[in-house]
């Protein structure tokens, strides 16, 4: 995963609180290998009727949002479900950061791993962008700011995902380098609670 | 003399084996349960040409897309999907609760039945409602992909740490009342994200009082207000709970095991970042009517008006809730007409709640058609053996096998669009059990009398004079 740490994109906003990963990708798309691609899946049951038709009030099919790399929301944007193709749908649509007063812990967990950006601000200033979106945006990830509408604000990221994002740093990578660590963690472990590794991992059943 | 420390703590550090930038820690993970939907971790690892790191740790079970109707034969991409967890299985060389294993089921409701979750263990799946285990006094979690990968490969992962919550339930709920309730209740008051970034201790009389079965619904729906994990405090009726089960220690180790396990109760003085308290003896069921797990209401109240909403914002989504949900602001939640209905799921699945689903019906005729699948095979067999298929059956109610099933509609089995469906299940999010199917989540009971009546209903008067 390549690192990066400025941005400058499209925003487009989403006036809608609560969008689970249920609309983010919804379940149906979920066995589909990555290489196919997720984009087009990206809030489909939001974004198209029930026959399939794109649904024209809804702002992402707006053609003066055509081309936007950057998604405004409501409170509490990616809750629910693990799912980690609802990152791909963002990421293959384009998408390269995501502003919005909340984000589900697991889905802004799992933004960072894929390189995207879950920046949290406060829901006054969400609503000032949304209301001026679709709108030019510049994302400085090492200062933590945007700038838009000739104004300078701040975002609120975690130090760990800042540094992740902008070295695209691969955890495994990272972590392999604690092997010792990790060895002698595991020994003393398994010195103090033995039955955690269970003796009947291979048992078929009785 | 350490300082005094919570069960997450005490968890928490035991587990840390490298702290990271700010709050951040490499972990120890005892648990890592993988199921189909982790087809996309085994190829991240496929693609690095890594191997499974604790294969004796790692357990795998089919769930998500397992057909549960009798008759039904997996196709296509469902039976892909099961296969390449086979495979996986198969190369990795753990353990696979796979289709026809009598300990197949659900992965949040068999691994603690199997006793592969135990107190002060962390665990990790790919799935939310990992935040189930908790119930038994595990730090537990749900990951994406990556994570998963990462799990996969090292078994370790980088958490940065949680704050920390009491959700304190005292009362005695009234007969019918139980754990979802309490856990709509605690998400309504604060919110889908209420708890966004916190481990729960769940603590109090009426969750002492909880079964583990009870327990595992309410630590089940932590992730539904946003919290990190939900836990209980291992206790006698976890002890009891555990002792016997396949994966459980035994002799000598299990004396030793529950010396440990009960040093892991919050130390009295410890502080919480965050205090919160509820009542259940004032509880009624609980039944959302909106697309989030927070829009939930008692029975017996009347459905938000957004007109009488101040916050644009809020007012805004009530209304689009309430118009997808095909519902009338200011009415009266009670005997809405319902289609449908469904008990399952990792939430509300397991004997406790097929018992006392099978109380509010027993005798009695559903007027709308439902499925009923059990969490596991185990539960399949034993609510078998205690008759209550037949008292689903007798109902009009169709009797299926383990699996996610119509929680989530991977298998095939969905609701509708348009209709509307009462359901045991965690999520009522727009097309969750299917594209554009209305959900209303509840108790079993509470769905149980929704069958009764074809509507939403109070369960309580159903229950009156029958033994759960
Ligand atoms: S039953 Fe539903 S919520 Fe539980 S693991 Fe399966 S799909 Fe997820």
């Amino acid at each position: 995963m390549a690192g990066w740490s400025r941005h400058e994109g499209l925003a487009v906003g989403l006036p809608l609180a609560g969008i689970d990963t249920d609309q983010l990708l919804p379940a149906r798309f979920m066995a589909t290998p990555r290489s196919a691609g997720y984009g087009r899946f990206l809030l489909h049951d939001l974004r198209h009727d029930a026959d399939g038709a794109p649904r024209p009030d809804f702002p992402l099919n707006d053609p003066a949002a055509t081309g936007a790399s950057i998604l405004i929301a409501r409170r509490n944007f990616g809750g629910g479900s693990s799912r980690e193709g609802a990152v791909y749908a963002l990421i293959d649509a384009g998408f390269r950061a995501v502003i919005g007063p909340s984000f589900g812990d697991i889905f802004a967990a799992n933004a960072v791993n894929n390189g995207l950006l879950p920046a949290r601000v406060d829901e006054a200033t969400a609503e000032r962008l949304i209301a001026a979106a679709p709108l030019a945006l510049r994302v400085d990830l090492a200062a933590r700011r945007l700038e838009a509408m000739g104004l300078s604000i701040g975002f609120e990221l975690d130090d760990q995902s800042r540094e992740k994002l902008i070295n695209g740093w691969d955890d495994i990578d990272l972590t392999l380098k604690h092997g010792e660590a990790i060895e002698r963690h595991a020994a003393a472990r398994r010195d103090a609670a033995p039955w955690l590794w269970p003796a009947v991992a291979t048992e078929t059943g009785h | 003399m350490t300082a005094p420390r919570t069960l997450f703590e005490k968890i928490w550090d035991r587990h840390v084996i490298a702290r990271g930038a700010d709050d951040a820690a490499l972990l120890w993970v005892d648990r890592h349960f993988v199921h189909e939907g982790s087809h996309h971790a085994f190829g991240k690892l496929a693609d690095r040409g890594l191997a499974v790191a604790q294969p004796a740790l790692t357990f795998g079970v089919a769930d998500h897309y397992v057909p549960t109707r009798a008759g039904q034969a997996p196709g296509g991409a469902i039976a892909r999907m099961i296969a390449t967890l086979e495979d996986n299985a198969a190369r990795h060389g753990f353990a696979l609760f796979g289709v026809g294993d009598p300990r197949q089921g659900i992965v949040h409701v068999t691994g603690p039945e199997q006793g592969l979750t135990l107190p002060g263990m962390i665990v990790v799946c790919g799935d939310s409602h990992t935040s189930g285990h908790g119930a038994l006094g595990a730090f537990a979690f749900g990951i994406g992909a990556t994570d998963v990968a990462h799990v996969l490969a090292t078994q370790t992962i980088w958490q940065r740490r949680p704050k920390t919550m009491r959700l304190t339930i005292d009362g005695r709920p009234t007969p019918g009342v139980g754990a979802k309730d309490m856990a709509l209740n605690w998400i309504a008051t604060l919110g889908a994200d209420g708890a966004r970034g916190h481990a729960i201790e769940y603590d109090g009389s009426a969750v002492r009082a909880l079964s583990v079965e009870g327990r595992l619904t309410l630590c089940n729906l932590s992730i539904e207000g946003g919290a990190r994990c939900g836990m209980v405090a291992p206790d006698e009726t976890t002890l009891d709970w555990l002792h016997g089960r396949a994966y459980a220690p035994q002799g000598e180790h299990w004396d030793r095991a529950v010396a440990q396990w009960r040093a892991l109760a919050t130390d009295p003085a410890a502080m919480f970042d965050r205090e919160v308290a509820l009542d259940a003896g004032e509880l009624a069921p609980i039944v959302t009517w909106g697309t989030s797990p927070e829009e939930a209401l008692p029975i017996t109240a009347c459905l938000p008006d957004p007109a009488r909403v101040k916050d644009p914002a809020r007012a805004g989504t009530i209304a689009a809730s309430l118009d997808y949900m095909d519902l009338k602001a200011g009415r009266p939640i009670a005997d809405t007409p319902v289609d449908q209905v469904f008990i399952g799921s990792c939430t509300n699945a397991r004997i406790e709640d097929l018992r006392v689903a099978a109380a509010v019906l027993a005798g009695r005729r559903a007027r709308v058609p439902g499925l009923v699948s059990p969490g596991s095979s185990r539960i399949k067999l034993q609510a078998e053996q205690e008759g209550l298929d037949r008292i689903f059956t007798e109902a009009g109610l169709e009797w299926a096998n383990a699996g996610c099933s119509m929680c989530v509609g991977m298998n095939g089995d969905v609701v509708a669009p348009g209709k509307r469906c009462a359901s045991t299940t965690n999520r009522n999010f727009r097309g969750r059990q299917g594209p554009g199917a209305r959900t209303h989540l509840m108790s079993p009971a509470m769905v149980a009398a929704a069958a009764v009546t074809g509507t939403l209903t109070d369960c309580r008067p159903l229950l009156e004079g029958r033994s759960v």
